[in-house]
């Protein structure tokens, strides 16, 4: 198990340069595989387009308790990247002015930013529709001064998505570390206890599942089926659904993927599985991702990729809409794992 | 220059058996979808029947296949091996049932 971050580690891979150059080399170079651009070509959907902006995602900082192994952020305790008060204002002035109906603050652990709190009593006040935190639950448990943040939570009628990669302590242990399925488990019991995921509540509580290693999620409803039977049997969980995400070869993934000889067979795997029906709902054509310091990506992805919005427009300070709207999405082969079989993105399935 | 008689990579190539065949190969295929969907049984189950009997006919690229199945729907390993271990106890006791052929054998031609 791993315990610190490609940075702290001093890992090549915590360059983004370096992991560019395996995602553009190697076989896609030599054209045992084919680029995304040239699939993309292939149905004429290159290039690929923004649409209106529906969401916002905002990564408040790489800071997390925990240092899961496959953690696309390369997110840990020895991460300091915050978002100051200085950017949360402006990531505020675009959620009044802008149409925006999501709100989606990520991280990290989100509540582990000082402003965090501040930051969604102002962001609660601007009427967006759907209001989501990301939480890893086990920041719930982790200290005394996080233990009321269901209650949080619920003041402020917040959307909570929680990351949990199977129903059982191994699998989940050994994605994201010693104890963290049992401090879930009081965490999920915690949120249920106030309401969360109850039905009928109206506090929405939805759980993430990753596959815990080099192979690719099954069907969503039928994991969603699984998960909801294991959970209520065994500790009397509930919840609302079950978004399953493709682990993209990025940061500490693909890390894995190449110390354990997996990244080719994966690559191939994510290739032949490609969907092209699933390309026009991918996440990057109505969301815009907001770095920690106020950079703007297509996704979450990209900002770790250090891969810019391809325009004039790069700050949240200098937010355009209609400079923004129809810019051409940065594209590399990470992306196909957002088109993968059903298709991912942070809300699970795209078809 | 290693030759084995299994190439993993052969495993996705599967589908070109129609090639040579088209009516039968598209026939096997479309049966073999079939005997997979949710039915009496759940796709979940039957991945785990599958894992067991690829085992028993000891075809390595089923076995890639449905243990990359199994790890897809969220199967443990506890329960994978459980499988494997039910598909053994019948491979094991088939040989010993006939064991019953063979003591019939001996007590008839013994004196």
């Amino acid at each position: 198990m791993i315990h610190t971050s490609l940075q702290k580690r001093n890992s090549d891979l915590a360059q983004s340069n370096r992991q560019l150059e395996f995602l553009s080399n190697g076989i896609f170079k030599n054209g045992d595989l084919p680029t995304f651009k040239s699939k993309l070509s292939e149905t004429a959907q290159f290039p690929l387009k923004a649409k209106k902006l529906e969401i916002l995602q905002i990564n408040v900082g790489y800071m997390c308790n925990q240092v899961c192994a496959h953690c696309h952020v390369d997110a840990g305790p020895d991460r300091k990247e915050i978002m100051t008060r200085d950017t949360m204002l402006q990531c505020l002035d675009v959620i009044k002015n802008t149409g925006a109906h999501t709100l989606d603050l990520t991280g990290g652990a989100p509540e582990m930013n000082p402003d965090f709190r501040w930051f969604v009593e102002e962001a609660a006040k601007a009427g967006i529709k759907d209001f989501i935190v990301r939480s890893n639950l086990t920041i719930i448990r982790a200290n005394k001064k996080y233990h009321d943040l269901p209650q949080f939570f619920k003041k402020h009628n917040v959307h909570v998505i929680s990351s949990m990669p199977h129903w059982t302590q191994g699998k989940t242990d050994k994605q994201r570390g010693d104890g963290v399925f049992a401090k879930s488990i009081q965490a999920l019991k915690d949120l249920n206890a106030i309401g969360y995921g109850i039905p009928g509540s109206g506090l929405r509580l939805d759980l993430v599942y990753n596959p815990s290693g080099a192979f690719l999620p099954g069907n969503q409803d039928a994991l969603q089926r699984d998960f909801k039977k294991a959970l209520l049997d065994d500790f009397n969980i509930q919840f609302h659904n079950l978004f399953a995400i493709t682990n993209l070869p990025i940061a500490r993934f693909l890390d894995y993927l190449i110390a354990s000889e997996n990244y080719e067979d994966y690559m191939y795997n994510l290739v032949e599985a490609y969907n092209p029906s699933a390309v026009s709902n991918v996440m990057c054509t109505n969301t815009l991702s907001v770095s920690w310091d106020g950079y703007l990506f297509d996704c979450d992805f990209n900002q770790m990729l250090e891969l810019p919005v391809n325009s004039k427009v790069k700050h949240i300070s200098e937010y355009n809409e209609d400079l923004l709207e129809n810019r051409e999405i940065v594209i590399s082969q990470h992306c196909y794992g957002c088109t993968a079989g059903a298709g991912s993105s942070c809300q699970g399935s795209v078809i | 220059m290693q030759k084995t008689y299994y190439d993993p990579a052969d495993l996705k190539k599967f589908s070109k058996i129609s090639e040579w065949n088209e009516t039968l190969g598209e026939k096997f295929f479309d049966y073999y979808g079939k005997v997979f969907e949710e039915g009496a049984l759940s796709e979940r189950e039957k991945s785990l029947i599958a894992l067991a009997v690829s085992h028993t006919v000891q075809c390595p690229y089923c076995i890639d296949a449905y243990t990359g199945d199994a790890l897809q729907r969220g199967i443990t390993k506890e329960e994978m091996m459980e499988a494997l271990h039910v598909s053994a106890a019948i491979r094991g006791g088939a040989s010993l049932v006939h064991g019953v052929q063979m003591m019939n054998k001996v007590n008839k031609l013994e004196m």
